[in-house]
């Protein structure tokens, strides 16, 4: 008998009598902050990342000045123009000679202080936003939702998904939290409102 | 007399409590008489059995379960100093009567289950007093046990009463919700993790600078209290219902 | 060579040695108390808790009670996505499997993200025989391969290990095996983990093929899950041409959308945040980014077992967030490795009988390394009634030795005392004839001598409540 069916076969002897619940189960509604951007920015300053929310035609002068001189590798398709290195497919040998990357986000999360990328347009394949040890993160206000019931209905589970909550950290030594591992040791999130009297979210 | 609706009660004084504290049953029955409950104390009696189910040993529980049913039936409420006893008669009863197999005896202990109460669950849950008008002149701290506070979820009734108490100053025990070690047979199954436990427990009581430690239960405070007399720490233990009982 | 738990001793004499080790027990107070106040900050922070427990919990009995249709459904999601599936029905299994693709790419090393279930299954024991040397990446589990020691902790394998030890392990052991520790390092942790960065990143970026576990495994999309702080797991995932999951069949979550209360309740549970730095989510080979040859390999290995065990089943709905550790009193002055287990504290009493089986003596002693007082059940994001299954497993100790041709002293005693508590009459009659209370007293039978060694006992009464009662009738 396959390995396959033998485990199979266990099962359901193990569960001989028992009866599953076929209904998927409700989870219970989560935060609901009324300052949803004053939130967010609060969480993910928690986790000593840093955040600052712009206006759209401020955006380009907020990652520069997150960039501090440094070049970055920026992604096709990011809504902001960054001047920087174009994704060729370079290997992780070479993005380890890269100083920083610049993004956009497929949402953000008030109440943990969450992005999360989907590796989507802007976004870049998951080592882009792995290797670099700086990491600047623009994602729209109107990208941000409360909490992590909001993100689950609105993410697409075919894509990849990385959930970032402040730069890479360890609570291996005595349990006290170390910010800088592997990932990228800094974080900067940017987060964009529209412009005053503009209906594009982009100005 | 405190009316109670012709409750018929019963002081379930516990193995324990009836061979080495029975000033503990004694304080029961006085504060009981001195509240108006005219409480009864079935011979028939011996042990709820948890010390056979915890450590394992569910067929020998039987016996102990059968003669606790068989003492307690008919009566509305069965009254008991321990915290630990009431968890094991509400909670762990249905399981040895499901083990005996005996469809006759998981009826009685469905009807015997629920109408346990631990001491302070009674007084202030089915006789609705804090005040049992204790005199108690000294410097208390209190050790919530675990199956009082975890098992049964007795919360802050026994604070209660305490503070109710007059002339005991009550004072705050450091990491109070902290297991003493006892754990029944773990005190000497384990018996060097349960020393280790009751010595930082110890620590702690000696700590509040209290003259008395009380508790709920007589297991843990054995526990302790031998802990603390070992180390000639002057610390004495008493049980809840002994302060309650004070006058 | 690497250390096992093979042939460790039962419970209370491992414990015993540990709690003689006051560095180990200085070390295991700062870290479970510092956890602790972070996990109870966290969980205080959400109003709706309770119901996210509950929540928790439905979801992976859910799973579960319907797991054989899940894993099928798991497979042929994963299998639609571009993934290999394999089964493995015990760690044998699992760990040729793992030979198998390391060999198709002649791989001589992996890189390993921190996983119970490799531990569980010696997959670095088994590589290294085949002679595949196996990374470990997450900073703690660095800290216990180099030092060739064992884990001792659930999320912080080197629990037991404080800042100047694993200073002193960096800079003995890394130049052996890679990059070397910088001169001069210090015990600073920003250091520590700095060193760790270093010495692996050469690591990370010349693997050809990495080892992961996961956290959950989604039935409906075929999504692994991977919660992790350090990057470590990011760059394992995403770096490597080939990536293989080894996946205990417990982790299955029917649906997407049912990772929700999951994910709420793990972080803040585990490390006290609110989340933790990443979580990694992919589904089978995604074209043009990391691996782009990916197996899982669904594990058995007891899980079966356990689930057939009626009381027992809950404890496969554990997320190893490791509360349970880290608000136990027994482990908090035991450590890990008195557990002899990967699993160790309250959820390795229960888990590791429920996969092994009863029946050898350091098993049999798991169950009873508890004083069942409930802390572990109180803190549990899913909710498993740890202290009811001990006392079950329990009684599946005893059982297991009732047909024994001479009992044990406890058995004798257990069955003298309930011959004499199923009849109140021979209960009085002991009381009454020789004082049972101050025979009590002033003999303990057997190990329960062990209660005097540093507690004295109370002084036995004049009388016995009962003969209080006979004598007063109640008034006296
Ligand atoms: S048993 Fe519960 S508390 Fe313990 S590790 Fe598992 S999920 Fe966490």
């Amino acid at each position: 008998m396959s390995a396959r069916e033998e485990i199979l076969g266990r099962v359901r002897r193990a569960l001989d009598g028992v009866t599953a619940d076929p209904t998927p189960v409700p989870a219970p509604s989560g935060a609901r902050p009324e300052d949803l951007i004053g939130h967010f920015v609060e969480r993910v300053t928690d986790y000593r990342a840093t955040a600052i929310v712009v206006a759209a035609d401020q955006v380009p002068a907020a990652i520069e000045t997150a960039l501090a001189g440094r070049t970055p590798i920026v992604p096709a398709g990011l809504a902001w123009p960054v001047g920087g290195i174009s994704d060729t497919g370079q290997s992780a040998a070479e993005l380890d000679a890269v100083e920083a990357v610049v993004t956009g986000a497929a949402l953000g999360i008030a109440e943990t202080g969450t992005l999360v990328l989907d590796h989507g347009p802007g976004q870049g394949r998951r080592a882009l936003s792995l290797v670099p040890d700086v990491h600047i993160c623009v994602v729209r206000a109107d990208q941000v939702v409360a909490d992590v019931s909001d993100a689950i209905a609105l993410l697409d589970p075919d894509r990849p998904q990385t959930w970032i909550s402040g730069p890479s950290a360890t609570s291996d030594i005595e349990l006290d939290r170390v910010e800088g591992v592997h990932g990228p040791r800094q974080l900067h999130v940017i987060v964009v409102v529209p412009c005053p009297e503009s209906d594009n979210p982009l100005l | 007399m405190r009316e109670i609706g012709g409750m018929k009660v019963a002081l379930q004084v516990t193995c324990l409590n009836d061979a080495l504290f029975p000033g503990t049953g004694i304080a029961v029955v006085r504060l009981l008489h001195r509240l108006g409950v005219d409480v009864d104390f079935p011979e028939a009696q011996t042990c709820c059995g948890q010390p056979m189910v915890n450590t394992g040993y569910l067929d020998e529980a039987v016996p102990a379960v059968r003669a606790f049913v068989s003492a307690f039936e008919g009566y509305d409420a069965i009254v008991t100093p321990s915290g630990s006893c009431a968890g094991s008669a509400r909670h762990q009863h249905a399981l040895v009567a499901k083990r005996s197999g005996d469809p006759g005896l998981a009826r009685v202990v469905a009807e015997t289950s629920p109408r346990t109460y631990e001491l302070s669950e009674f007084l202030v849950d089915v006789l609705g007093v804090t005040d049992v008008g204790a005199y108690f002149p000294h410097r208390v701290t209190y050790h919530p046990t675990c199956h009082s506070l975890r098992m049964l979820g007795v919360g802050d009734r026994p604070r209660r009463l305490l503070e109710q108490v007059r002339g005991l100053r009550l004072v705050d025990l450091p990491h109070a919700d902290e297991c003493c070690g006892f754990g029944g047979t773990f005190a000497v199954k384990n018996a060097d993790t349960s020393i280790a436990m009751g010595a930082d427990k110890a620590h702690h009581v000696r700590s509040t600078g209290a003259e008395v430690l009380v508790a709920g239960d007589n297991s843990c405070l054995m526990h302790i209290g031998g802990l603390l007399s070992r180390q000639r720490s002057g610390v004495r233990v008493l049980h809840l219902a002994e302060v309650l009982a004070s006058q | 060579m690497t250390a096992t738990f093979v042939g460790m001793p039962a419970f209370p004499t491992a414990a015993r040695e540990k709690l003689a080790d006051s560095q180990l027990r200085g070390n295991l107070a700062r870290a479970t108390g510092t956890i602790r106040a972070k996990r109870a900050a966290a969980v205080a922070e959400v109003p709706e808790w309770e119901s996210l427990r509950l929540a928790g919990a439905a979801v992976k009995d859910r799973a579960l009670h319907d797991l054989d249709r899940q894993l099928v459904r798991l497979e042929a999601s994963l299998t639609a996505r571009g993934a290999t599936v394999h089964w493995a029905r015990d760690a044998a299994d699992a760990n040729a499997i793992v030979v198998d693709v390391a060999r198709a790419h002649d791989a001589d090393e992996v890189v390993k993200v921190k996983s119970m279930v490799t531990q569980e299954i010696g997959l670095n024991e088994a590589l290294e025989a085949e002679g595949i040397a196996a990374w470990e990446t997450d900073l703690a589990e660095l800290i216990v391969q180099l030092g060739d020691d064992l884990p001792s902790h659930i999320l912080v394998p080197a629990i037991h290990r404080n800042r100047a030890e694993i200073r002193e392990i960096f800079d003995r052991r890394m130049a052996d095996v890679g990059r070397p520790a910088p001169d001069g390092l210090t015990d600073d942790p920003a250091a520590l983990a700095e060193a760790a960065r270093e010495h692996l990143r050469e690591k990370f970026l010349r693997s050809t093929m990495a080892v992961s576990g996961a956290n959950f495994a989604v039935a409906e999309t075929g999504t692994l899950v991977v919660v992790e702080s350090e990057g470590n797991g990011r760059m394992c995932l995403t770096l490597p041409k080939v990536l293989v999951s080894v996946v205990g069949i417990e982790k299955v979550v029917p649906t997407w959308a049912e990772l929700d209360p999951l994910l709420r309740l793990l972080p803040r549970s585990s490390t006290g945040e609110r989340m933790n730095p990443y979580t990694s989510m992919w589904t089978g080979v995604i074209p043009g980014d990391g691996p782009q040859e990916v197996h899982v390999v669904l594990l058995d290995n007891g899980r079966t077992r356990a689930l057939a065990d009626e009381v027992g089943r809950q404890a496969l709905r554990c997320i190893r967030c490791s509360a349970c550790l880290n608000v136990c009193p027994v482990y908090e002055r035991t450590g890990g490795h008195a557990y002899g287990s990967v699993y160790p504290g309250p959820i390795g009493a229960i888990l590791n009988p429920l996969l092994r089986g009863t029946g050898d003596a350091q098993t049999d002693s798991l169950p009873y390394a508890s004083t069942l007082c409930g802390a572990c059940f109180e803190a549990c994001p899913v909710r498993i009634d740890i202290p009811s299954v001990l006392v079950d497993l329990r009684a599946q100790v005893v059982d297991g030795h009732r047909g024994d041709a001479v009992p044990k002293p406890e058995a004798a005693a257990m069955s003298a005392v309930s011959w004499v508590f199923g009849r109140p009459r021979r209960l009085a009659a002991a009381e009454r004839v020789s004082g049972l209370a101050t025979r009590l007293a002033r003999r303990l039978p057997g190990p329960a001598a062990a209660w005097t060694d540093a507690r004295d006992l109370p002084t036995p009464p004049r009388e016995s409540f009962r003969a209080w009662w006979r004598r007063t009738g109640g008034g006296g």
